[in-house]
Parts: C-alpha cells; sequence; structure tokens
C-alpha cells in the first residue's frame, strides 16, 4: 500500500461548491495525506478541460487512485470512471467524494465547518481509495426478444415499433382483446376521430406482423431473471406458459377513478366523464342540460395531482353535446383549464365560441349538486349561481391501474406516492426503470393523452432496443464472492436478498450460497447479514470501509 | 450503392443529444449538427430544472461529455444544412462547416487569448447580461470545450488588424487561415430538434421591457441566478446591483394572447414556480407574486410543486393578467392589475419583475422548413399529425422537443427518444 499513488481532483462546480467552501485550502490540505501524489481544483472537473486534466495526470504523475471530489456519485461517477478507463486505469480504482451535497448544499451558510467536513470527506476518500482493487465486468447475452405488458394503443405502437425493427415481440394483454382504455372512450380530441377505428386500425397491423405473437386473456404470474435473460410466467387460463424475454416494457395504462360518494353520484343523471362516454357513443344523451364539474377527487389533500387530461376530456365531450343539439346547455365547473401547447389553446377557445359556459370555482367553495340544480360560486362575479340540470358529469382523474402494485412487485421495480411507477429519473430518463432492461410508458407512467402516449410509446421501444441491437450487456462487477470454507449453507443470505440474486445450492462441499451475478444490484444485504462473515461485497469491502472509518477518528476537530 | 445506416440530427440540445445518444448506443452512426459553437442548448442556459430543483448543468453536462466521446457520434458544431436531396433510406445532404478560427485539436480552452482580446461585445449565453470577447468560449462547461472566433467582431477578420491573440497563445490554436468547408453526408434519415426562442417581449409596450431595467425576462432570471452567470448567482437588481427581495413573475408573456401567440407555452407555470423557489433558497427574505391566467401544473408531481411553493417558498400566486408595468423614481417596477378573484384594480410595487415569455419557432426556421423539405404548422413550429406525434410531414424525417411544440424537459427527452427509435426503424426496418 505504501507505493499506491493517488491523484486527488477537487472540483469548484462553478460556485456551486468554490461559492461555499474553501477549495484552496482543501488542496493544500490533500497533498498532505498520505498516499497522494497530487492534488489539483478545477473550476469544472467533468468539463472536457477537467477530463483531460485528469487523464494528463494518470499518465504524467503515475496515477493508479483517482479521487474526484465534487458534485455527486449519482450523475457524475460513470463518468470519471471511463476517464480513468480511457486514460487505461480500471475504472473500480476510482474513489467519489461528495462535497456538493454533503458540503456546500447544506451548510451554505458555514464557510469554516464545512470546509472542515469536506477535509474529514477527502481524508476519507483517499484512505479507502488506496484499498481499492481492479474488478473487471461481466457480459451477459441478450435473449432477442421483448416482452410488452398492456395492449391498449401505448403496448400496441411499443410493439408495432419494436416488430418493424425486426426484433421478436410478445405482447401480453389480460383482456379478451386489445384496445385497452380507448375501448371505453367514444371520439378523441383534439382530431374527433373514432378510437375504436384507431384500436382496429393498429390491432390489424399487429395481427398482420410476424414478429409479434399477441397473448390476450393473459397475466403475468411471475418474472425471474435479470436485463438479457427474464423469465416470464405468463398465464392464459388454466394454463402456464414459460416465455424469454431480453426486455420488458410496462405499458399497462391507467384507470379513471369512479366517483362513488362525490357530489351524490348515482351513474344515472349524476354520472362520470367515463360513463358520458359511453352514453355519447350510444348516441341517446337525453339531456339539455348539462353541468360538467373539474377536478373531482383530485388536486385535494387525498390525491394531490392534476390529471392532465380532464379538462380536454371535458371541452371534447362538451363540444360533442353541442354538436348533436346546439340548443343544450353545457356548464364547465373548472378551476383552472389545462389546454398546453400549440393546439389545445385554439380548441379551448373554439369550444367557448359553441357558447359552453365556464365557471371558475374555488377548492374553498366547492360546487353542490342538489336535486334538479347545482349550486356554484362564480369566483369571477363574487356571485352564487344555481343551475339547473338533467345531467351532471364529474371528471375524475386517472389513477393508478389496480394491478400496478402487484405487477410492480414481480418486476421489483418501484411506484410512486400515488401507485404510478416510478422512472429511473423524473428528468432525463422517463421511460427508464432503475433497474436495467425493464421500461415504461404511457398512463402507467403518469397520466398522458395519446398523443403523449405514442411518443412514450416509441421512446420506451427505443430505448428497449438498445440491449437488443448490442445482444449483449455488461453487469457491474458491484457483487458478493463467497468464501466456501466460511459458508454454512445457513441461506439467511437468500431470504435476505430482495433481487432473487443469491442461492443456496447443493455442491461437493456441501450446501454452499452462489451468486448470480446479473440479477445483483449490489445493495451489499447478504454481506451485511451474513453471521460467519463468508460474503464479501466487491468495492466494498470491510478493510475499505474500516480505512475510512478509522481515517474519520485520525481527523482532528 | 449500400443504403447508409446513419441519422442526421439538426439541434444540439438536449433533445438532440437524447436521441444522438439513443442512436449511438443501438450502433447506429450519428451526424448530430448544431450551429452554435458548442452543444448543450436551452438547458444548459437553466440553473435548476423543475420538480427536483437538479442543477440543469450539472445533469445535462455528463450527457455532452457522451456525445463528444461517443464512437458512433459524429459532432458537427458551428455548422449547418444546406441541401438535403433524396429520400428516406438514401438522404444526401450538404453541410457547411464555418471555420472556427480556432484548431480544435491544439486548443485546451486556457483563455490566455480572450484575456488580451481587445474587443467586448454582449454575450448571447448569457442573454447579453455581460460582455465577452471576440474570441471566446460559448459558455463554460460547453462542449467541445475550446474557444471560437466570432468573425463578426473580431478585429483581424473585419478590419486586418490585431491578431493579438495569435501572438499570446501558446498552444498555436488560433489559425486564421481556416475556411469554411461543405461537407456531403449520406444518411437514412433525419431528425429536427431545434428548440425555439423567447419571445421578444420589447413588442408589449405596456410591460416597459427594455424600457425600465428592473423588468426582465426568465432566460435573464435564469443566467442571473446561476452561479455560472454574471453575477456569480447573485440576484441582483440591473439598474443599482441591489439584491431584489420582492419579486413580481408575470406570465403567458405574448402566449394565449389573440395580438401575439395564441398558444399556451405549456411550461412557464412550472418555470415561474421553480425561479420563486430560488430566489427563497437564495434569500429567505424574497416574498415572490406569480401573476397568472390558469395554473397548468399536469406533469409528475407538477402540482404538488406548486402546493410546495406556496407553504414553503413564500410563493402568492394571483390570478390575474397584468395590465400595465410602470416604475417609480427608484427604478422599482410597479406592477398594475386587477385581481379577478376580488375584481378589484391593484397595484403593486416590487424590485424585480420577471416575464414569462413565451416559446417561439427559431428565427430562419422557415429557411430551414424549406431547405428540409417539410411543413410547419400555422405557428411556425414542424408540423406533426396527433396519432404521429414525432414524424413531420416528410417521410424519413423525424422531430422532437420544443421545435415541434413548447414541451418540458422531460417530455422533450421522451420524445427525443422515441424520435430515435422512429429514425431507427426507418434505416433499419
Amino acid at each position: 500500500m505504501d507505493d499506491v499513488r493517488v491523484g486527488v481532483f477537487i472540483c469548484h462546480c462553478g460556485t456551486n461548491i468554490g461559492g461555499f467552501l474553501d477549495v484552496l485550502r482543501l488542496v493544500d490540505y490533500t497533498q498532505s495525506l498520505p498516499n497522494v501524489a497530487c492534488a489539483k481544483d478545477n473550476k469544472y472537473t467533468c468539463s472536457d478541460a477537467g477530463l483531460t486534466e485528469i487523464k494528463n495526470a494518470i499518465a504524467e504523475k503515475k496515477l493508479d487512485r483517482v479521487v474526484v471530489a465534487s458534485c455527486t456519485p449519482r450523475t457524475h461517477e460513470p463518468l470519471f470512471r471511463s476517464t480513468c478507463k480511457e486514460a487505461g486505469l480500471n475504472p473500480y480504482l476510482f474513489q467519489f467524494v461528495n462535497i456538493r451535497d454533503q458540503c456546500s448544499w447544506v451548510h451554505m451558510q458555514e464557510r469554516e465547518k464545512a470546509t472542515e467536513k469536506a477535509k474529514a470527506l477527502i481524508k476519507m476518500g483517499v484512505a479507502r481509495a488506496a484499498l481499492l482493487e481492479p474488478l473487471e465486468e461481466t457480459e451477459v447475452e441478450v435473449t432477442p426478444c421483448a416482452m410488452v405488458i398492456g395492449g391498449g394503443i401505448t403496448g400496441m405502437t411499443c410493439a408495432l415499433s419494436l416488430a418493424k425493427r425486426d426484433f421478436e415481440v410478445k405482447l401480453v394483454e389480460k383482456e379478451e382483446r386489445l384496445g385497452g382504455t380507448l375501448n371505453s372512450l367514444y371520439r378523441l380530441y383534439p382530431t374527433q376521430d373514432e378510437a375504436s377505428k384507431l384500436i382496429q386500425a393498429k390491432a390489424e397491423d399487429l395481427q398482420k406482423n410476424p414478429k409479434v405473437e399477441v397473448l390476450t386473456s393473459s397475466e403475468v404470474k411471475e418474472v425471474k431473471g435479470f436485463v438479457g435473460n427474464y423469465d416470464v410466467t405468463v398465464k392464459h387460463g388454466e394454463n402456464d406458459r414459460l416465455l424469454k424475454a431480453g426486455v420488458i416494457i410496462v405499458a399497462t395504462g391507467a384507470e379513471a377513478l369512479k366517483p362513488t360518494s362525490m357530489y351524490s353520484y348515482n351513474g344515472e343523471n349524476i354520472i362520470s366523464q367515463m360513463e358520458l362516454e359511453q352514453r355519447l357513443e350510444k348516441g341517446k344523451l337525453n339531456a339539455n342540460k348539462v353541468v360538467m364539474i373539474q377536478c373531482v377527487g383530485s388536486r385535494n389533500e387525498e390525491r394531490a395531482y392534476c390529471s392532465k387530461v380532464c379538462c380536454l376530456t371535458a371541452l371534447k365531450n362538451a363540444m360533442l353535446i353541442k354538436e348533436a343539439d346546439s340548443n343544450a346547455q353545457v356548464f364547465v365547473l373548472y378551476r383552472d383549464i389545462v389546454a398546453q401547447g400549440t393546439q389545445y389553446e385554439d380548441y379551448y377557445g373554439k369550444a367557448r365560441e359553441t357558447g359552453i359556459t365556464f365557471i371558475k370555482y374555488s377548492p374553498e367553495r366547492k360546487p353542490v349538486v342538489e336535486k334538479g340544480s347545482v349550486r356554484v360560486y362564480d369566483e369571477l362575479l363574487n356571485e352564487e349561481l344555481t343551475i339547473p340540470y338533467d345531467l351532471v358529469v364529474l371528471s375524475t382523474p386517472m389513477i393508478s391501474h389496480h394491478d400496478s402494485a402487484i405487477l410492480a412487485q414481480k418486476l421489483k421495480v418501484p411506484v410512486d406516492k400515488n401507485g404510478f411507477f416510478l422512472e429511473a429519473h423524473v428528468k432525463l430518463r422517463p421511460v427508464d426503470f432503475a433497474t436495467d432492461g425493464i421500461y415504461v410508458c404511457g398512463c402507467a407512467h403518469w397520466p398522458a393523452d395519446i398523443s403523449e402516449s405514442i411518443s412514450q410509446a416509441y421512446a420506451a421501444a427505443s430505448r428497449a432496443s438498445i440491449p437488443l441491437s448490442v445482444g449483449h450487456v455488461k453487469t457491474e462487477p458491484l457483487t458478493p464472492v463467497v468464501n466456501e470454507d466460511e459458508c454454512t449453507g445457513c441461506s439467511l443470505c437468500e431470504l435476505t436478498c430482495s433481487f432473487q440474486a443469491i442461492r443456496v445450492e447443493e455442491t461437493e462441499k456441501g450446501r454452499k450460497a452462489k451468486v448470480i451475478a446479473a440479477s445483483c444490484k449490489g445493495c451489499g444485504a447478504c454481506g451485511a447479514g451474513c453471521p460467519h462473515k463468508a460474503i464479501t461485497m466487491q468495492h466494498f469491502t470491510d478493510e475499505q470501509l474500516l480505512a475510512q472509518i478509522i481515517s474519520l477518528g485520525e481527523v482532528k476537530p | 450503392m449500400e443504403k447508409p445506416k446513419a441519422v442526421l440530427i439538426v439541434g444540439g440540445g438536449i433533445a438532440g443529444i437524447q436521441a444522438a445518444l439513443d442512436l449511438g448506443d443501438m450502433g447506429i452512426k450519428v451526424h448530430l449538427v448544431e450551429k452554435n459553437p458548442s452543444i448543450g442548448g436551452r438547458m444548459a442556459q437553466l440553473d435548476k430544472t423543475f420538480p427536483t430543483n437538479d442543477c440543469s448543468i450539472c445533469i445535462l453536462s455528463p450527457k455532452l461529455a457522451d456525445c463528444f466521446r461517443h464512437q458512433n457520434i459524429t459532432l458537427h458544431t458551428l455548422s449547418e444544412v444546406k441541401e438535403v436531396k433524396g429520400q428516406m433510406r438514401d438522404f444526401s445532404i450538404k453541410l457547411r462547416k464555418y471555420a472556427r478560427f480556432v484548431d480544435e485539436e491544439k486548443c485546451v480552452n486556457c483563455g490566455d487569448c480572450s484575456a488580451k482580446c481587445p474587443v467586448k461585445v454582449p454575450d448571447e449565453f448569457d442573454m447579453k447580461l455581460r460582455k465577452r470577447e471576440a474570441i471566446y468560449p460559448y459558455y463554460l462547461q460547453g462542449v467541445p470545450a475550446v474557444m471560437t472566433i466570432d468573425r463578426e467582431k473580431c478585429l483581424y477578420l473585419t478590419r486586418e488588424v490585431c491578431k493579438i491573440c495569435e501572438k499570446f497563445c501558446a498552444r498555436e490554436a488560433i489559425d486564421f487561415e481556416q475556411k469554411d468547408t461543405d461537407v456531403t453526408l449520406r444518411v437514412g434519415a433525419i431528425i429536427v430538434a431545434t428548440g425555439f426562442d423567447p419571445y421578444d417581449p420589447s413588442g408589449i409596450s405596456q410591460y416597459g421591457y427594455e424600457r425600465y431595467r428592473n423588468v426582465i425576462q426568465s432566460l435573464e432570471y435564469e443566467r442571473l441566478i446561476c452561479a455560472s452567470g454574471p453575477t456569480g448567482g447573485h440576484l441582483l437588481r440591473l439598474s443599482d446591483n441591489k439584491p431584489a427581495d420582492r419579486i413580481a413573475f408575470i406570465q403567458c408573456v405574448g402566449s394565449r394572447d389573440f395580438r401575439n401567440n395564441r398558444y399556451c407555452s405549456s411550461v412557464c407555470c412550472m418555470h415561474a414556480t421553480k425561479e420563486a423557489m430560488l430566489a427563497y433558497e437564495h434569500d429567505p427574505k424574497v416574498k415572490s407574486h406569480i401573476f397568472y391566467m390558469d395554473l397548468r401544473a399536469g406533469g409528475k408531481g407538477f402540482q404538488e410543486y406548486v402546493s410546495r411553493g406556496e407553504q414553503e417558498y413564500n410563493i402568492s400566486y394571483i390570478r390575474g393578467r397584468v395590465a400595465k408595468i410602470t416604475e417609480d423614481h427608484d427604478e422599482n417596477p410597479i406592477i398594475w392589475y386587477e385581481e379577478t378573484q376580488t375584481s378589484e384594480t391593484k397595484k403593486m410595487t416590487v424590485d424585480l419583475a420577471v416575464l414569462a415569455t413565451s416559446f417561439v419557432p427559431r428565427k430562419n426556421v422557415e429557411e430551414l422548413a424549406g431547405t428540409l423539405g417539410v411543413e410547419l404548422d400555422e405557428h411556425g413550429f414542424f408540423k406533426t399529425d396527433p396519432l404521429s406525434p414525432l414524424d413531420t410531414t416528410r417521410l424519413g424525417i423525424f422531430t422532437c422537443g420544443c421545435c415541434r411544440e413548447p414541451t418540458d424537459i422531460p417530455e422533450s427527452v421522451a420524445q427525443a427518444s422515441g424520435a430515435a427509435g422512429r429514425a431507427a426503424e426507418a434505416v433499419m426496418g
């Protein structure tokens, strides 16, 4: 360990770090640490110039360990690792020290103490870096087949896109027929096209495509495996079928909240927007005075979010009512009209021109549905109005599909607090899961209209096609290794693992734990839990972690 | 001749970058064309991003570096598409690459040249809030990270005097002999991702933009509050360099307006909320007022973000369209408005007014559409159909991000991946 040469690069991150910590003092301090061959500061270590400086230093200073003290490994560790790799250094000889999130951001008002904390973190990082070992990624083959779960417009579009690229696709739909939510809709905004025609055209394309196998009345029962090699058991009636897939796309959609016990909902003359769709399709409304209420069961304490599509759905149905009977009176009671983008403002304008009346209400003074009339306080007139009705239509939000939580468990992917599937990164990875090889699109992710769902379907197809095109995936070596001499086969690790990545098997030496590296997420639960210390987490060995902690003890307050 | 399995992407913002990375990762060759000296686009100009308040450049810059180093991606910065011939699966593209007058291989972005350059001109990236030299880095984290000489402003290139940068460049990277060149590329598909421009609010004279120094627009605000911006991240008034404690955010400036742009720009409710939050994070004394028409917060986590703004960040939302802005003797903007919830006419004095200007198509978009042979919609955005949302009117040419419609970052990224998928269908199918 004496001959280890560590290079440390400390980032100002513009003023994100430099404005709150004394970076130059950190550089001075770092130079005095054991094993440090060079310490430098950069305005932005992640900039091209910063990366070049790391690469040059690896060559010129003969560095065999690199430490970057900057923002967060969450976004930047891959970049610095590959920079090391490009300079011929094993990427696992890189150590990240987080002095932005953990120092400058959380201690903005305390420059002195924050700088001291950064010194300690750097010292700990250097201590661990000295003990890092080179590791190699492993490669696994990818089964050239995609499974799309959900046969609505999103799933169908996604399946077709992949099939056009010549990949095998299994499209699994739990209902008897394809179409999903669109089967319950009449016409679609903003073109007023019939939903059924769209579904029919897509379904025909799918049936014609030899690359796609459509499995209706089928449900995903169990999912095993990992990116490139998923084994999915699909249940069809009494029969189970095992299918192999390299990637899985979740396109299971959402459902509309049923407004039970809201605004005197009765399913007869007080109905939901979904029920209105079906009445409009049948062509018999028998209502001349219609009152629509927006944000029913959304943007409230129980369900804080705006479901985005309900305003436009209401506009569309209101216009359809006026189209069928220009004498009909339609009132839309709203909080904010959400009509975003280049087309929908005009659509909203058109709705106003047809004579639909819009009344703004506030959540503090909600409309009251009484027998024969709705009372509402008009926020703009500052007056209470009484509107007689034949029909009240309640616009309820899309809520997560009732099966989402169960499917999420089978796939081991997260859902958000509203039950929608949770993507890997809200801004930059909108259709990926954190788990490799699984993707999400359409309303399973968040309420979306047809256009957005189709865009996302293509996006998920595109992302999923990456491992399929490459034909293999690399897995990180941050996995446990089992010392078989110490392992007693107690199975505690197997029970602890959330990813089915470790299994106890019979071997010549008796029952021993075996690691399935490609399934492993590197969480370390097995290693921490092993009562015999038979499991070592690569890259997070006891020695490495202890060195960090011991070095912290040496820091003088 | 074999059909080219390559894709041309026009525009190097987040949408173009994401499309390029997806295609590159699929093993498809990509030519990424950017007219500015570095890629990054509008997202690089933002300080933080809603609803997570992630630092924009921090999450973008790894992608810039990935693009630069990707073996399947060729960057063409300072370049423009001049001609498109052929059809899907076999387009022939003429690209004009403008001279940078700096050797990209030799320049290390050290800044010795710009330190000596005698020319001072407004910096476009920082929304003209500070001056830059005629030899300059497009922005600090820009990729490629090299200097560029502004041919319109350089004394040597305009008047054949100076060349002082050449003397001070130790690496001999300055090259006044560089010429504009035309290259021909063969590709199977094209993705248009040229983004947007902010609407110029000086046309709405009642808001006093350009007349009053403390009335600014959103992108200027983003630069002002950004650590790498002209004030080092201090939210200071342009009139007197004093901190702004009372801020008014005026929504729908140039949008939802029959005299200007009828459409809604989709993202302004959210970016105003974010900008108000950032001001409070910088200084908890700050009180922000957001003047809006309809609050449009339909994205994932957006409504909750707005509620957090109200509850924890001292933000008030006032429904009402601002009638006019005047100023007092201390150059404080005075906001005149009708609070529609009470039907009262009111005025409010603030330190700073921020206009949420609408997203408009890039200037010269007609010329590009003409070159590409695709149609624009009535507003000047690339025309698509709701059921084929990523296809332009010409087969084999796809589009994503703000050049097709004002769109937030997650949706732009999803569309970019989607457009990459459509382009891959075209070249591989």
